[in-house]
């Protein structure tokens, strides 16, 4: 892992601060515990199975897992969606030998009406945690049969474990073990966390004119084609969420660049300078390939900053993508932060980001939801980012609101989408500019 | 275990939540990890609501189960008292907290909170969210009205002749099916029968308001999935009788009003003299559906084949309605709640079709598909089945979307709610007139199968039943990730996914099954001349005819044999 912060070298107003804006490293955090209003790991399936699109996801849970997953995701398009759940019922509680016969019905069951998976996920819940269902081992059973037409993993998406995106964290680092050694003598690039298909294609033409490669992502399109790991692995990150697995990845060599979040015009400048200095590619050619697509950026962005600037922002703790998304409010829409809240705070993963925060905001970890609502209200900010569940109350507070959710199933990374992330926050404020009623 | 994709209820601690959520005063603490506050969001999105709903979540973590989970609760109990200062409390807990067995409801109970605390122990894997609802509505009265049961073999006061009598209505709640509305429609339609309006519950009543239930003269059980267990308890302590006709459509409006007189002991005849039954003229009754139905635009409606799908009382409901108010043909009926199975059994053998019970969705869109109706009446998840399969659809029932719950009165009860019916069921269909020309003109290119009526070009989308899976695969797979609705809870995402097992159509079940008889090109472009919507079922058919006949090759005779034979 390596420890310098890849700041730019080169001045402007479309570079984050040589000096960092405050030593927000220290920044005293404020930590919560407490009624949380964020959405379990569970969530994760909905993006996941999007981006995997040969992967199925078997929750081993609850009526209520099988109502979050399509409550949150409101996506009863698909009659036959690539995921479900294996409802436990009072019988499987009553034994553990049978709920692991039924649990191999389910499988086969569903196996033998979709030949198309190649590789099933089961996905642990809280109940099925609190019972001890060993889905790890199930995994090794099942595998026995199926192995190599379907491989078979599990990972944990519970609530009592893991917050709404540490369910993709929990998912990626179940497949680690499975990357293939990589035998590459020189470096290699690994994009961790989901990204958008348009976005991963508009990144993969900048790092070939970059003369950076090869590259892969991780997830993959496809479950079954795993990205090569090893020692000359160099792993740039796209989630600030992905915890675990890149500790899984460094434990099987891959060095971690450390690097502010590729949101807004500076923070992808700065991704994408990470990549370069490992690569060694020179500053003229990185200034070369970047300048016309961060130019376009900024200028698309020079709009939304004349709504945002000045305006006072409050987060709710949600998606794990608050600081680096305050960040970018900050130093590029001219955004004041109130407070920023986050589920957990990594500080490896934050380690670029906390030191471009400024210091006079409240930076909270963790949730009571009353607390920071009595603080939110006493605040009154001009832009709020919450979860679906406190939008509306708050906006009939006279609070105006975005929700958290959209930020993390839209395409918001890199140039081209830099203008529609702050589109998004100023939206809201365009449109009670707009009523009258 | 049970493999789900989809599931009409949730669990019956969001059926408690739609209790407490309805009314005002009432906190709800649950016993539950991180994650099961999602159920907020049906309250906040699909209903719109502009508070949160009254819940505390103890949020309890992995770390936490090897120490005092119990503790937990205790402290959330003690904090949502002082914070929210209810009059009443329900403790309970969700499918993971009932595994660890702390008792919420119990330590509640013992921490001396001078308010009436109701215990709820409400099975999570057993039981589902109407039932919880039930259960929860039924406790909270009892708990409340305990104190003031009488004696047993005590009679009832009768009503002083100088008051007007006076009815509770029971069991509307957020998240029903128009409940909101209904509630509106039937006040006023008593309030015209000279019956006032007591306690309106658990929609817009307190605990304080609970407690005055037994000062009224009757029960109205409004959705009996809710409130049966209610009324019945009321009716065995304060010997309250309860109306139970729910007057969704025109004929069931008239029969609730008959119960009222009865049990209220008025005379309702002058009311229902302006229901001419069987004269219908544009005033004829208080709604227009009795001549709308019977105006020569709706010929059309004869014999149009509908599928009936969604709680019990909706799928009554809508099944008479269709049968005796609009003339269908009931191809089809079923529902998720297994609770009601038996009545919904009778129903079927009234109507002489198999009733599907089950709350597998992949049977109902089987049923669908073997049923090849020509309008779904279902829940929002027939609604996707309909799309899918290119068959027009209304909602009847719940589980519902934003989109059930629309800005403007449309209730389903009473007789304003038989004309909301009326419109939402027959917009989705052809115009009458518009029709007849489609059949007249069908040879001519712009009346193509794909024809959708005109007003509602989106309808069918130029995929009819049977295509769906063309449709399917000519759309972007990736279109939902990368161009994503905002918060998908409330806006349709309408990108149909890849499927990989195509939808078993009627056509292409028996295309598998049928091996034996070809159809001939003449035969073939004969089946092409039937309206899409039968054609399936027409194709199944000749080809099982041609079978049973021994027929390798199917000729436009055959065809017209088999539809003579099933015509029968």
């Amino acid at each position: 892992m390596t420890a310098t912060i890849p700041l730019p070298v080169r001045g402007g107003c479309t570079d984050l601060p040589i000096a960092p804006a405050s030593n927000a490293t220290q920044l005293p955090v404020l930590k919560e515990r407490g009624q949380r209003e964020v959405f379990c790991g569970l969530t994760g399936i909905v993006w996941l199975h999007r981006k995997m699109q040969d992967a199925f996801f078997m929750v081993v849970g609850s009526r209520t897992c099988a109502h979050l997953v399509q409550s949150a995701a409101g996506v009863m398009i698909f009659a036959e969606p690539r995921f479900g759940t294996a409802i436990l019922g009072e019988r499987d509680l009553a034994g553990l030998a049978d709920a692991n016969d039924e649990l191999d019905r389910c499988v086969e069951q569903l196996l033998a009406r979709r030949p198309d998976i190649a590789t099933l996920f089961l996905v642990g819940s809280c109940p099925s945690e609190v019972i001890k269902l060993d889905l790890s081992r199930a995994a090794e059973r099942l595998n026995e049969r199926f192995f190599p037409r379907v491989r078979i993993l599990n990972y944990s998406g519970s609530g009592i474990e893991t917050t709404f995106t540490q369910g993709e964290d929990t998912c990626l680092k179940s497949m680690v073990p499975h990357l293939p050694a990589s035998t590459s003598t020189t470096p290699e690039l690994l994009v961790v966390g989901t990204l958008a298909d348009v976005v991963e294609d508009q990144f993969t033409r900048l790092f070939r004119e970059l003369g950076i490669g090869p590259v892969h992502f991780f997830p993959p399109r496809r479950a079954r084609e795993l990205p090569p790991i090893g020692p000359n692995t160099r792993l740039l990150l796209a989630q600030p969420f992905v915890s675990e697995t890149v500790r899984a990845l460094q434990a099987r060599g891959a060095t971690l660049l450390s690097s502010p979040y590729p949101f807004g015009v500076q923070g992808t400048n700065a991704w994408l300078r990470a990549a370069a200095s490992a690569f060694g590619v020179p500053e003229s050619r990185v200034i070369e390939v970047t300048r016309a697509p961060a130019e376009r950026a900024s200028k698309a962005l020079a709009r939304f900053r004349e709504r945002l600037a000045g305006k006072r922002l409050f987060f709710f703790p949600d998606s794990q993508l608050e600081l680096p998304l305050a960040r970018f409010m900050h130093h590029e829409c001219g955004m004041e932060l109130v407070e920023v809240g986050t589920p957990y705070l990594d500080r490896l993963l934050m380690e670029a980001e906390l030191p471009l925060l400024p210091g006079t905001i409240t930076l909270s970890e963790g949730q009571d939801v009353e607390k920071q609502l009595d603080r939110c209200r006493a605040a009154r900010p001009d832009l709020t980012v919450c979860g679906l569940g406190l939008a509306n109350p708050l906006e009939a507070e006279g609070l105006r609101t975005k929700w958290a959710i959209e930020l993390v199933f839209s395409p918001i990374h890199g140039y081209d989408q830099a203008a529609d992330l702050a589109e998004l926050f100023a939206r809201p404020l365009e449109r009670s500019s707009r009523l009258t009623v | 275990m049970q493999l789900t994709l989809w599931t009409y209820e949730g669990p019956p601690h969001v059926g408690a939540m739609r209790i407490a959520t309805s009314m005002e005063g009432v906190h709800y603490v649950l016993h539950a990890p991180q994650g099961d506050t999602y159920a907020d969001l049906l309250f906040t999105m699909i209903e719109r609501r502009d508070r949160r709903p009254p819940v505390t979540y103890t949020t309890f973590q992995a770390r936490d189960l090897g120490g005092d989970t119990a503790e937990l609760v205790k402290t959330c109990v003690r904090d949502a008292y002082e914070r929210f200062k209810p009059q009443a409390m329900l403790v309970g807990e969700s499918c993971t907290a009932e595994l660890i067995q702390d008792q919420p409801g119990s330590l509640a109970q013992g921490m001396g909170i001078p308010i009436p605390i109701v215990n709820l122990e409400l099975p999570a894997y057993s039981k589902k969210e109407n039932w919880g609802a039930s259960e929860t509505f039924y406790h909270l009265v009892r708990t409340l009205l305990l104190p003031q049961v009488p004696a047993p073999g005590t009679t009832r006061e009768p009503r002083p002749g100088d008051r007007r009598p006076r009815a509770n209505l029971l069991g509307g709640t957020l998240l029903g099916f128009r409940n909101r509305d209904d509630v509106k429609e039937v006040t006023r339609l008593l309030h015209a029968l000279g019956v006032d309006v007591h306690v309106t519950a658990p929609a817009g009543a307190t605990p304080e308001l609970l407690q005055r239930i037994p000062e009224a003269d009757f029960n109205i059980c409004l959705y009996p999935e809710v409130a049966d267990t209610t009324c019945r308890w009321l009716e065995r302590s304060f010997r309250m009788p309860t109306v139970r006709t729910v007057p969704i459509g025109i004929g069931a409006t008239r029969d609730f009003i008959l119960e009222v007189g009865r049990v209220a002991g008025i005379d309702v005849q002058p009311f229902l003299d302006r229901e001419r039954i069987g004269q219908a003229t544009m005033d004829s009754s208080q709604s227009l559906l009795p001549w709308y139905s019977r105006s020569v635009d709706a010929t059309y409606l004869t014999g149009k084949r509908v599928f009936v799908f969604g709680d019990a009382t909706h799928v009554k409901a809508a099944a008479r309605i269709a049968a005796e108010e609009l003339g269908f043909t009931i191809v089809g009926l079923g529902t998720y709640s297994r609770e009601y199975a038996r009545d919904i059994r009778e129903l079927g053998a009234k109507y002489g079709v198999e009733p599907v019970i089950t709350d597998d969705y992949l049977d109902v869109e089987q049923a669908v598909a073997d049923a090849a109706p020509e309008l779904v009446l279902g829940t929002q998840m027939e609604r996707h089945i309909a799309k899918r399969l290119g068959v027009p659809c209304a909602v009847i029932s719940s589980p519902i979307h934003v989109q059930d719950v629309p800005a403007r009165y449309s209730p389903q009860m009473g007789f304003e709610g038989a004309n909301v019916i009326f419109d939402t069921w027959v917009h989705p269909l052809m115009m009458g007139l518009e029709e007849h020309l489609l059949q007249m003109f069908r040879e001519d290119f712009e009346f193509g199968d794909g024809a959708a009526p005109s007003h509602l070009a989106s309808v069918h989308g130029g995929a009819p039943a049977g295509a769906s899976a063309t449709a399917a695969v000519v759309a972007p797979v990736d279109e939902a990730f990368e161009r994503p609705e905002p918060a998908s809870i409330v806006a349709e995402i309408t990108e149909p996914d890849l499927p990989v097992i195509v939808p078993t159509t009627p056509a292409m079940t028996s295309a598998a099954a049928v091996v034996s008889a070809t159809w001939l090109p003449d035969a073939e472009r004969e089946l092409k001349k039937i309206p899409f919507f039968v054609r399936g079922k027409a194709k199944r058919n000749t080809e099982k005819y041609a079978i049973e006949h021994g027929l390798d090759r199917i000729t436009v005779d055959t065809l017209y044999e088999a539809k003579a034979h099933y015509a029968r």
